[in-house]
């Protein structure tokens, strides 16, 4: 005898998956319990910047500039704030990107009649835009790591280094593998093309999105903008 | 009442489902039991290896002026100890259970992303092996299981000791994270119908805030190791103090994620208890939901209290009395725990089997360890006892005496589980008494040395300061619990062959994992059970025992299930002597072994892969390569680790590319 006790044949779940507790795919709380790591992650790192603001014993240092004697050259204060706003406008605009390139792919089945419906239910060109403009961050990114080492900042040179560019380079990785992950999911439109059914793996790559965005602004907050 | 089911009414071993064998079977696996089963053989292996590390230890300090070990010796022997029991052992052994029996308690047929499952086991596996090959090469880590920076830096850590270290546990939290996601996804997502948060069984509970631990303190650790990694091998000053750097920055990040380690080590053999107390006691656990707001209550107070590692470095008064405080309350809901399983036992009808009596073990040692633990909350008192063999006293207590003792009772409840044989009860009570013994003998007699003043890490000292008699008793104690230990390991692999045949519920416990045949069938649950309690089991077979505790509410209005002819609603949810028939009509059901394949039943399972294991060996490539640059080999480093990346990316997107199993 297969079973003991038989259950009700119209709750017989044995052919196929059982529905899951909470309605919810599995990835999609896997997704949130990774977000929920990732924050401790970075709450490590920017409070560790926080601890070593004002520690470094030499120059340059983020908002002030170091003159004799401290440093033996005068060094300028390093931190570019109208430039890193530019790349910070062009990374939140990226989540607006992200936003539209999510509709887009959940949309894609229903009839659009105007070219206006048309630009927005393509979802090729917003994950285009999602990652070039993630691209564009970390081109803004690359340039202001070389111009500080040319300042005299280097991740050795002091605390302020140290920390700095550990912080923002943890998120600028973050977001690299949020481009190539972007780039994953376009190489999967242009091969069989993006459709609702692939909406929630759209999501996934979404939160994330959106969530080393929020990093940042906590970054750009905290580094750049308090004195 | 029949305490033991008789054998006779269970089908022969040889026609439950075995599934493939050999070599290949193992390594491609995906089945979160035979994970279970290959992290119980690595964890127990690496717990034997830290045992013998404790052993030479013990020999070293059985005398002073002792020369068994050298002083360099001596320093990796220690930190290997505390790192392989932490990290190799306990964790990985508590992964077993989590991997095992959470699908069973939830009546799930796996995990949420077995291949991921699969790579957490390898990646601990390689990660453990990376850590331990440091010895073949001579170097193993030598800055303790703490690795205090600046210490570990390298103006005094020159050498791939620490470097061994710092990537060996970078390595296993990756293992610890994927697998804490996988978890905490399989509890919130993959529960049977009728199992809600408040009918799950206690051990899940607790592996369930464990997962939570493991997520929000792995991450800190992560990043403390970064800087060490950072400032080793770029140069970077995050430890450097003539660099202006906080020479406590270490120590916080450090206990931000230690002390709710140790939580992440205790809960899961609390878990293991409180599911084998209430079985041989014949009793439901005592305040079921107490228990579970207490384990929250532990895990959240727990990220609340790291700096009592740090009383001696002068955080100032009031640093101090926040931190002894938020101590002390700890010890509320670990008391209230102690006392359930007090009240649990109390009036019940208890079998001395050997799982329960390691879980008595641990109710008492830890409650010792518990105390100690308790004085040095107290700043003043901490001071006197800090960094002496006081400490070491306690925290053995605390991990021997609670989790080891923890684990071990639940190998013992649930070997049958997963091997469908009995451990033999004559050899578990010659383990359990010696190891009692040995480890009271070992651990009891450090109290004294310690407030004696004896300090920790020492490697050796002069006689005549009144140590040497307890240090004797010590090292004496560890020959009993190695002498134990080797009844344990010849009972583990005799039974395997010649143990009595289990059947489905050896012992007649309550929860879901027990009403399928053991070892259960690569799908577990033939039919998804509909769950209308806390313990089904009990309510199918021996409804009196649930029948007069209040809050056990039996019936589902959810799932429109009667509980003997009475609604839950109705508010009468404890009818006394209904007839077990009522129940499965109700969905509840016993599975017994048919033999049948997962194919035969038409249930769609995750096919095996090579994929994850792949993965995860260029993962660790990747790692190692790094050691190369203080080989002063930078090309051979980079194309190590540029190989690595390689390997790792390609077989993750040809991972996540192929469905887990094939359509149907």
């Amino acid at each position: 005898m297969a079973h003991a006790a038989a259950a009700p044949s119209s709750h017989d779940t044995t052919h196929g998956h059982p529905p899951t507790s909470t309605g919810l795919d599995n990835k999609k709380i896997a997704i949130w319990a990774f977000i929920g790591s990732e924050c401790m992650l970075f709450a490590s790192l920017i409070s560790t910047y926080l601890i070593y603001k004002g520690r470094s014993v030499v120059g340059p240092y983020p908002h002030e500039a170091c003159l004799p004697p401290i440093c033996s050259t005068p060094l300028k204060a390093i931190l570019n704030i109208p430039v890193t706003s530019a790349s910070t406008f062009v990374l939140l605009m990226s989540s607006l990107a992200m936003v539209l390139a999510l509709a887009a792919v959940e949309t894609k089945d229903q009839p659009k009649h105007t070219t206006g419906e048309r630009i927005l239910g393509n979802s090729k060109l917003w994950l285009w835009m999602t990652a070039l403009l993630g691209i564009t961050f970390l081109g803004f990114q690359a340039f202001e790591f070389t111009s500080f080492i040319h300042e005299g900042l280097t991740i050795r040179t002091n605390l302020f280094g140290s920390s700095f560019f550990t912080l923002t380079g943890f998120h600028g990785a973050h977001v690299t593998a949020g481009v190539l992950w972007l780039l994953t999911l376009l190489a999967i439109d242009y091969r069989r093309g993006l459709g609702p059914k692939d909406a929630l793996n759209v999501d996934l790559a979404a939160l994330y999105w959106h969530f080393v965005d929020v990093v940042w602004i906590a970054i750009f907050t905290l580094v750049y903008l308090i004195k | 009442m029949a305490t033991m089911a008789p054998a006779a009414a269970f089908t022969p071993q040889a026609e439950s489902y075995a599934g493939e064998s050999g070599l290949w079977a193992w390594l491609t696996t995906v089945d979160h039991k035979r994970i279970g089963t290959l992290y119980l053989f690595t964890s127990l292996f690496f717990f034997i290896v830290g045992g013998l590390e404790a052993g030479l230890i013990r020999l070293q300090l059985a005398g002073p002026n002792k020369h068994v070990l050298s002083a360099e010796a001596y320093n990796q022997m220690f930190t290997m100890h505390g790192t392989t029991m932490i990290f190799l052992a306990i964790m990985p052994l508590s992964a077993a259970f989590f991997n095992y029996l959470i699908p069973l308690q939830i009546g799930a047929r796996d995990v949420a992303f077995p291949r991921l499952n699969a790579f957490s086991y390898w990646v601990y596996l390689f990660g453990a092996l990376f850590m331990n090959f440091s010895w073949v090469i001579g170097a193993a880590p030598n800055g303790g299981w703490f690795g205090y920076a600046p210490l570990t830096t390298m103006a005094f850590s020159p050498g791939l000791n620490i470097d061994f270290w710092v990537l060996g546990l970078q390595i296993l939290g990756v293992s610890s994270l994927a697998a804490a996601f996988n978890f905490i996804t399989t509890i919130v997502n993959m529960r049977a119908p009728g199992m809600n948060l408040m009918r799950m069984g206690m051990f899940t509970w607790n592996a369930f805030v464990v997962q939570f631990l493991l997520v929000l303190a792995f991450p800190v650790i992560t990043i403390a190791l970064v800087f060490l990694q950072f400032d080793r091998f770029f140069g970077t000053n995050f430890y450097t103090i003539a660099a202006g750097a906080d020479p406590l920055l270490w120590q916080h990040l450090f206990w931000v994620f230690g002390h709710p380690e140790v939580y992440i080590l205790i809960l899961p053999a609390f878990g293991l208890v409180s599911e084998i107390i209430p079985a041989f006691s014949r009793k439901p656990i005592f305040g079921y939901p107490v228990m579970v707001y207490a384990t929250m209550l532990i895990a959240f107070l727990g990220f609340g209290v790291w700096a009592h590692h740090m009383f001696a470095v002068g955080m100032g008064p009031i640093g101090d009395t926040v931190f002894g405080v938020t101590t002390l309350l700890i010890a509320i809901p670990t008391g209230v725990k102690i006392f359930n399983w007090i009240f649990t036992m109390w009036g019940g009808s208890i079998r001395f089997t050997t799982a329960m009596k390691f879980a008595i073990g641990l109710v008492g040692l830890f409650t010792i360890g518990g105390i100690s633990g308790v004085m040095h909350a107290s700043p003043p008192a901490d001071l006197q006892q800090t960094d002496t063999y006081f400490i070491v006293a306690h925290f053995h207590y605390v991990l021997f005496g609670g989790s080891m003792m923890g684990i071990f009772g639940g190998i013992y409840f649930y070997y049958p589980k997963m091997t469908g044989r009995l451990l033999n009860e004559k050899l578990g009570s010659w383990h359990f008494w010696l190891t009692f013994i040995g480890m009271n003998l070992t651990f009891f007699p450090m109290h004294f040395s310690g407030l004696l003043g004896m300090p920790r890490r020492i490697y050796t000292y002069e006689p005549g300061q009144g140590w040497e008699a307890f240090n004797k008793l010590s090292t004496y104690g560890t020959g009993v619990l190695i002498l134990g230990t080797l009844f344990f390991v010849y009972n583990f692999f005799a039974s395997f062959k010649r143990g009595a045949i289990a059947g489905n519920d050896p012992w007649g416990a309550g929860t879901l994992e027990w009403s399928i045949s053991s070892p259960p069938p690569e799908y577990n649950f033939a039919r998804i059970p509909r769950v209308t309690s806390r313990y089904p089991m009990w309510d199918m077979k021996t409804p009196a025992l649930t029948a007069e505790v209040p809050h056990t509410q039996r019936g589902d209005s959810r799932l429109d299930v009667d509980v003997a002819g009475q609604h839950a609603a109705d508010g009468h949810p404890n009818p006394v002597g209904n007839e077990p028939k009522q129940l499965e009509e109700s969905g509840m059901h016993i599975e017994l072994a048919t033999g049948e394949s997962a194919k035969d039943l038409g249930i769609p399972m995750p096919n095996p892969t090579i994929k994850p294991l792949i993965c995860a060996f260029g993962m660790i490539m990747m790692f190692s390569g790094l050691l190369f640059i203080h080989e002063n080999k930078l090309p051979l480093a980079i194309a190590v680790m540029m190989g690595g990346a390689l390997i790792m990316t390609t077989s993750l997107y040809a991972w996540l590319l192929t469905p887990l199993e094939d359509a149907h």
